[in-house]
């Protein structure tokens, strides 16, 4: 019962809020929905018997779809970072303004949703379903919502992965007609009779569709512009939340689907999340703007998750889905910044910025952890991830380990002088008048440190929660 | 029997209506009233309660399939009339007729989903063809409308030569009018390895034909002119049931048929499939006027249809064709009663529609995102379906991704459409709209939508 209340409270929200008019209105009610599924999501997971974990409906009899959803070791902890970062992302941002707030807010219930919906679904159709029905709110809040150039780049956003769905959608038939009992369950899906020789073709298709969501380069050019034009309270779901679809999809959907493809196509793929881990890193050292700057630090991050994935280790494996939820929060805690930087000051340019260490000096603690836990440095909770990953890729190639090592390097650099040219040097004149953040985006970044340190001295409950899943995967393979 | 008997009786009953009546109202009322008694005699004979015995010597051989068919085709129109009757009333002079022509369309349908030769084939899609080709003149003083009407009779004209022509090559050939699982042409097929010229050239100009009456390419040069060229309201009628029948034809036809090809069908096919799905996405993409990207998008969608048509005889490719039918239907009906209330029809005309009339707005989107195939929406099923079915069959799978990635080429031409309602500002003119007009708008989206999510709610009814 538990994963369908978690699907329909924000729908159910999402869809009432629509006709709420007011600002403040708006947001007590996407606060108040957000910290209902949180509370649900908790309880759920850590009070409630396995039982309660599962649930399953007839929906297509005729072509074997059911509704069948479940909080199992792999989405427990995408469904838990989806469920704490939204009334985070509500709380930090709760001082913007917005046209139509009614709208605004109920599309981002809609898109939590969606992203419940596509990490519990276990059937092949309905995953599909919940793939695209994510994407939709998040097109029209970027569109309508977001910066100059918002609806060139996020059509390019949206035609990018709607061309990848699309191609899952023949994967998912190809595989569909190849299972035992013509059904889109998960199981059914695991149990093909699929000689290894014809997994290639599904393998690439499937891969794509979350290749482009991840995403790996070279397939990664629409997210940059798209982080940059979107609101940030969007850009926070997006990078926070959404890029996970596509690491969580290979989890779930790839390895135990293909094999025998994951494993012949592992060295390519790790080579390309390599050389755009460094890429991304080489990009970032060059950007002004804070937005892309978090943007392309976003795409090395994954990029090392992605390797991490298809070196298939068990600790790289625990790592990635460890390193998924501490990624989700820091990035949200850095655009949380970005946020306030931009609201206050009126731009994002690193520039033009400056000094404000000495204007605003809670802000600065908070920025700085936030800086390390980017960089990863131990103490922080990215590190036990990385540290991780890293252990993984290191067992796969001790090659493609050290030259993936050289973006921590790297991301040291970029991170480090973004901390430096925001927060300390001369006072500029934009920053002449600065001052504190307000209260809202402080206190969630509080949190977000508080968790950072917690989870960074003491990650096992956070390791207990992925265990499972990956010997789930094990027994697969 | 009885869908023909009484759409032809209703043709006359609205014929004569206009003589003792001029009043415009009074002529929709019995006009959508007549759809709903025409919907109800299909029923009748649906549930085998009541039915018109006639002796058509096997000339009409009433199906369940072919009946529910109808009452997609039916129900489709009295959607369409509820919609849109008013703005019918408004195109000239002679109400009442049009709404006779409408009923004799739909009498070609009954026949087009019941017959069994090719002689009532040939009847069906003239009965069909001939009113459309007045409707399509039908705003008299407007020279694009002559011009489309008589660019569509020529041309009309011409391809019911070819299909004539291949009829009477094949009745040469066979020496009757029966289809080929008719067991006297299964032994022409079958004496001989290789079938008899004559019988194959007959089969590859009814391909063609067929191919002109949905608008498949190479055959779909008419499509745009004549869309733009008529009457909004009623390219909105042509460019929905018409065509869906047009394909119901097309597929009943070459059930069997394909067998004459053999291995050469395919290649005729995913020919088709190539490049009407091409030519129609591609050249929608650079269309301003969205009544022409329309006229593009139905021949886009004619492409997918023809999936149905080479997954010939899987069931699901035959449930796919009625889903297909009704998505594509009732998304394009209600697309274009939002258009006929705009006085701009460019793209630029729907700017700002988001703000100005939301209902309207909210409606053309779910219709858009069902033609893009957007999961949540009757379209997404119905490409499932006749992907499904085409794969099924054992179709080439380079086919099927030639065929989603143009669907996303789609997508981008839809959804300029949403960007100009949603995103872009603007005060479109538009027609007084009444509340009725948005209530029913809106359940038409909540029905794409039903269909969308559980798409047996349709297609259950084919089985009980």
């Amino acid at each position: 019962m538990i994963p369908v209340l978690l699907l329909f409270i924000p729908l159910v929200a999402g869809i009432l809020g629509f006709f709420i008019k007011e600002q403040k209105a708006a947001s007590n009610w996407a606060i108040v929905a957000s910290v209902v599924t949180l509370l649900t999501a908790v309880i759920g997971i850590y009070a409630m018997p396995a039982s309660m974990h599962q649930f399953e409906a007839s929906w297509l009899p005729n072509i074997g779809a059911s509704f069948s959803v479940a909080l199992d070791g792999m989405s427990k902890m995408l469904v838990l970072l989806t469920a704490i970062s939204m009334p985070l992302i509500f709380i930090a941002t709760r001082n913007n303004n917005y046209t139509n707030p009614g709208v605004f807010y109920a599309l981002m219930l809609l898109a939590q949703s969606g992203l419940i919906g596509v990490f519990i679904s276990m059937d092949a159709l309905l995953f599909y379903f919940f793939w695209e029905l994510a994407l939709i709110p998040v097109y029209f809040l970027s569109s309508i919502w977001g910066g100059e150039k918002r609806i060139a780049v996020t059509f390019k956003f949206f035609i990018y992965t709607f061309i990848g769905s699309l191609l899952m959608l023949v994967g998912i038939l190809f595989v569909y007609l190849h299972t035992k009992d013509q059904s889109f369950a998960w199981s059914s899906f695991t149990n093909t009779d699929l000689l290894s020789g014809q997994e290639t073709l599904p393998f690439i298709l499937f891969f794509i569709a979350f290749a482009i969501k991840m995403p790996i380069f070279p397939l990664h050019t629409w997210q940059p512009d798209a982080y940059e034009q979107a609101p940030t309270a969007t850009t926070m779901v997006l990078s926070g939340v959404m890029v996970k679809m596509g690491l969580f999809a290979v989890i779930r959907w790839v390895l135990p689907l293909f094999p025998v493809a994951s494993s012949a196509f592992a060295m390519p793929i790790v080579i390309l999340s390599v050389i755009g881990m460094i890429y991304a890193s080489l990009i970032a050292i060059q950007q002004d703007d804070i937005k892309r700057l978090i943007a392309y630090s976003s795409i090395a991050h994954i990029g090392l998750m992605a390797a991490a994935i298809f070196a298939g280790d068990t600790l790289g494996l625990q790592g990635v889905q460890v390193q998924m939820f501490n990624h989700g929060i820091n990035v949200i805690g850095l655009w949380i910044l970005a946020n306030a930087i931009e609201s206050t000051l009126g731009t994002r340019k690193l520039s033009e910025l400056g000094g404000l260490a000495t204007k605003a000096p809670t802000m600065a603690i908070l920025f700085v952890v936030l800086a390390f836990a980017n960089i990863a440095l131990p103490l922080t909770n990215a590190f036990i991830g990385e540290f991780l990953l890293f252990n993984g890729l290191f067992q796969y190639n001790i090659w493609i380990a050290a030259v993936a090592g050289v973006s921590i390097i790297l991301g040291a650099i970029y991170t480090l002088q973004m901390v430096q040219k925001v927060l300390f040097g001369e006072v500029s004149v934009v920053t002449a008048n600065a001052t504190e953040i307000n209260s809202y985006s402080k206190w969630v970044l509080i949190v977000i440190v508080i968790a950072v340190i917690a989870l960074g001295v003491y990650p096992q409950p956070l390791i207990d929660l992925t265990k499972d899943s990956v010997n789930a995967l094990l027994v697969i393979k | 029997m009885n869908a023909i008997i009484v759409s032809a009786l209703l043709g006359v009953v609205m014929m004569f209506s206009g003589i003792f009546t001029t009043n415009k109202t009074i002529i929709k009322n019995i006009a959508t009233v007549g759809v709903l008694v025409l919907l109800a005699a299909n029923l009748m004979e649906m549930y085998n309660l009541f039915s018109f015995d006639i002796n058509t010597h096997d000339l009409i051989v009433t199906q369940r399939y072919g009946l529910f068919f109808n009452c997609i085709a039916y129900g489709a129109t009295f959607i369409y009339l509820v919609l849109s009757a008013s703005d019918i009333t408004e195109v000239g002079v002679n109400v009442a007729e049009y709404f006779a022509l409408i009923f004799f369309v739909l009498c070609g349908v009954a026949i087009i989903s019941s017959f069994n030769g090719l002689l009532m084939l040939f009847i069906g899609v003239e009965i069909l063809s001939i009113p459309l080709y007045i409707l399509t003149g039908a705003d008299k003083r407007n020279l694009k409308s002559n011009e489309a009407s008589l660019k569509y009779f020529l041309m009309g004209a011409f391809s019911t030569g070819v299909m004539l022509m291949g009829i009477a090559l094949m009745y040469g050939a066979t020496g009757n009018f029966g289809m080929v699982h008719n067991a006297g042409i299964r032994g022409v097929i079958t004496a001989s390895q290789q079938p008899p010229y004559l019988l194959v050239a007959g089969v590859l100009l009814l391909f063609a034909s067929m191919s002109f009456k949905v608008s498949a390419a190479p055959f779909h040069f008419w499509t745009p002119d004549v869309y733009d060229g008529a009457p909004s309201v009623f390219t909105s009628f042509m460019s929905t049931i018409v065509k869906a029948a047009g394909m119901l034809a097309f597929i009943r036809v070459f059930e069997n048929q394909y067998m004459v090809l053999g291995p050469t069908w395919h290649i005729i096919v995913d020919f088709a499939i190539v490049t009407t799905l091409l030519i129609g996405n591609i050249t929608a993409v650079f269309q301003q006027s969205v009544k022409r990207m329309l006229a593009y998008s139905s021949i886009a969608q004619a492409g997918f249809m023809l999936f149905a048509l080479y997954a010939n005889n899987t069931e699901i490719a035959k449930e796919g064709m009625l889903l297909y039918a009704a998505a594509y239907s009732l998304a394009t009906i209600s697309i274009f009663a939002v258009l006929i209330k705009l006085q701009d029809y460019t793209l630029d005309g729907f700017n700002g529609l988001a703000k100005k009339e939301p209902v309207l707005a909210f409606a053309a989107t779910v219709s858009l995102l069902s033609l893009s195939g957007i999961p949540l929406t009757a379209g997404f099923f119905a490409k499932y379906y006749v992907l499904a079915g085409a794969m099924q069959a054992g179709g080439a799978l380079w086919l099927i991704i030639v065929a989603v990635l143009l669907a996303a080429v789609s997508v981008y031409y839809y959804f300029r459409v949403i960007q100009a309602m949603y995103f872009k500002a603007g005060d479109p003119e538009t027609l007084p709209i009444s509340g009725g007009f948005k209530a029913a708008l809106i359940g038409v989206a909540a029905l794409i939508v039903i269909l969308g999510i559980w798409p047996s709610a349709l297609l259950s009814w084919l089985y009980f």
